[in-house]
């Protein structure tokens, strides 16, 4: 199957970008080099093409209770222009995907809703509401537009001053987690005060044919998926197909130290094994921890306890560019959990000795 | 994008390169591996003493996004490992032909060398 190819692949290759694969895209993976990237996110500035990433619009008279069927969050918390993390799970309490709901203003005066699955899953969960709509009778109008909108990050500490010289709109009012639109040399985009660095920052969903113009605006240090994976890792959030891939490594949110956003008293699917997960505590938790030895952590790699005997898997790992120390995500049992607890890391056939550490790795806002 | 391929050493298809000295023949890694890699942050080297074989892996370069075994471009006992490396692994990408330098070989086999790549065949390689 051909890749898929964000709106400025022609662009980002002038500009001497190198690509990858990732989720049935062509994307960008590496500017000028992934240390220099990911510092300049750290100390000013830096903006990613993340085109890659899908967008559902849902909206009608029950948008709002499909919307709260199958995501875990509380999504009648929502006021328009307001944003929350959740998790699409199954029956079975184990995520799906993640994603960020946001409520747009009403259409029609309906409630209507936005929400950004993961690259490569557009598909799969436009099916999805699709047959959860039809299942339980509901009366709500949803719309693949992945194709429609590029999608482009532009995060770090120098972000908001960035965006309020060359955006029209209030986007410096935004608190985390809200959203609002902003024009930025006439164009119409919606932003929300988010993003998946650790660092202030936003995320502007942007119309296709118009990606140049917003792109061209937003002159700072252009970032690629390698840093947008260190930045990530640092911040310790997770990555679908490694800290949760439903074929591979099913995981529960609170397994994966998401249960902040599991909504409990809302109904949607998963609930009910989520409230006994929730009830009964989970057997392994997702950590972070440092590698203390010489090497490199990388997903796949054993996890044992000081007695060689292996404990878990490294769903990531790389060197932090921040704190110029090897450092990792992995599940292990909870009692195995504590920071400062002794791990030992796989290594080619070497046992490497690591320490359990409390996430994120780095001050976040 | 061009590449440095000095005409003063010998090439493996596997991006190594190997340069006679007075003490032994030195072994790096070229610019354009170094490229591919992007930043290099960790480096694993045999010990000296040890002997390695041509053709054989002789080690591993880590960089953030990617881990690639090393081939010895030429057999022999290593004399020196460049130890500044586990400090200071960058100095592959500022210096792939200098001071990123990873191991000097002694007791190689003449013709091993010749059967390396001169640095125009293997500049058509890269190209």
């Amino acid at each position: 199957m051909p890749l898929q190819t964000p709106p400025l692949r022609g662009i980002h290759a002038e500009r001497g970008a190198k690509f990858t694969e990732f989720g049935g895209w062509d994307m960008p993976v590496e500017f000028d080099s992934i240390q220099t990237e990911h510092r300049a996110v750290r100390e000013a500035a830096g903006v990613f093409d993340v085109s890659h990433m899908g967008q559902i619009h849902v909206t009608g008279p029950d948008a709002a209770t499909l919307m709260q069927r199958l995501t875990t969050n509380d999504v009648s918390r929502l006021a328009v222009g307001d944003a929350q993390y959740a998790a699409i799970t199954d029956e079975e309490g184990a995520i799906v995907d993640d994603t960020v709901v946001y409520r747009l203003p009403d259409e029609g005066g309906e409630p209507t809703y936005l929400f950004v699955p993961n690259a490569g899953t557009d598909e799969a969960t436009h099916e999805r509401w699709i047959g959860y709509r039809n299942d339980l009778d509901l009366e709500a109008t949803v719309d693949n537009r992945t194709d429609e909108y590029a999608m482009f990050a532009l995060q770090g500490p120098d972000a908001a001053a960035l965006l309020a010289d060359v955006a029209e709109g209030s986007p410096t009012d935004l608190g985390r987690f809200e959203a609002t639109s902003v024009t930025v040399d006439g164009v119409e985009c919606w932003t929300a005060r988010t993003g998946y660095t650790g660092e202030d920052g936003f995320e502007l969903v942007v119309p296709w044919a118009e990606a140049e113009t917003v792109w061209s605006r937003l002159e700072c240090q252009p970032c690629g998926l390698g840093a947008r994976d260190t930045l990530r890792i640092e911040a310790g959030l997770l990555l679908a197909g490694q800290e949760f891939d439903l074929e591979s490594n099913p995981r529960n949110p609170y397994e994966a130290g998401i249960g902040f956003a599991v909504a409990l008293d809302t109904e949607f699917v998963g609930r009910d094994a989520l409230a006994a997960a929730n009830e009964d505590g989970v057997e392994e938790r997702l950590v972070g921890f440092r590698l203390i030895d010489r090497g490199v952590p990388r997903h796949g790699y054993d996890v044992t306890n000081t007695e060689d005997r292996v404990i878990g898997t490294v769903t990531s790992g790389t060197m932090s560019p921040t704190l110029e120390q090897p450092i990792g995500l992995g599940y292990v049992p909870v009692e195995y959990a504590e920071p400062g607890t002794t791990l030992r890391v796989v290594v080619r056939g070497q046992s490497k000795k690591a320490r359990v550490e409390t996430t994120p790795f780095i001050d976040t806002v | 994008m061009s590449f440095n391929v000095p005409d003063d050493r010998r090439y493996r298809e596997s991006h190594e390169w190997a340069l006679p000295t007075d003490d032994g023949i030195r072994v790096g890694i070229t610019d354009f591996a170094q490229d591919e890699l992007g930043d290099v942050v960790f480096v694993e080297l045999p010990d000296e003493g040890d002997s390695v074989a041509q053709d054989e892996e002789f080690g591993v370069v880590e960089s953030i996004k990617a881990v690639s075994d090393l081939y010895a471009p030429v057999g022999g006992e290593v004399l020196a490992v460049n130890e500044a490396l586990f400090d200071s692994p960058e100095l592959v990408n500022d210096d792939p032909f200098g001071e990123g330098w990873m191991l000097e070989i002694e007791g190689a086999d003449e013709t091993e060398l010749e059967e390396l790549l001169s640095a125009d065949e293997y500049e058509d390689q890269i190209a």
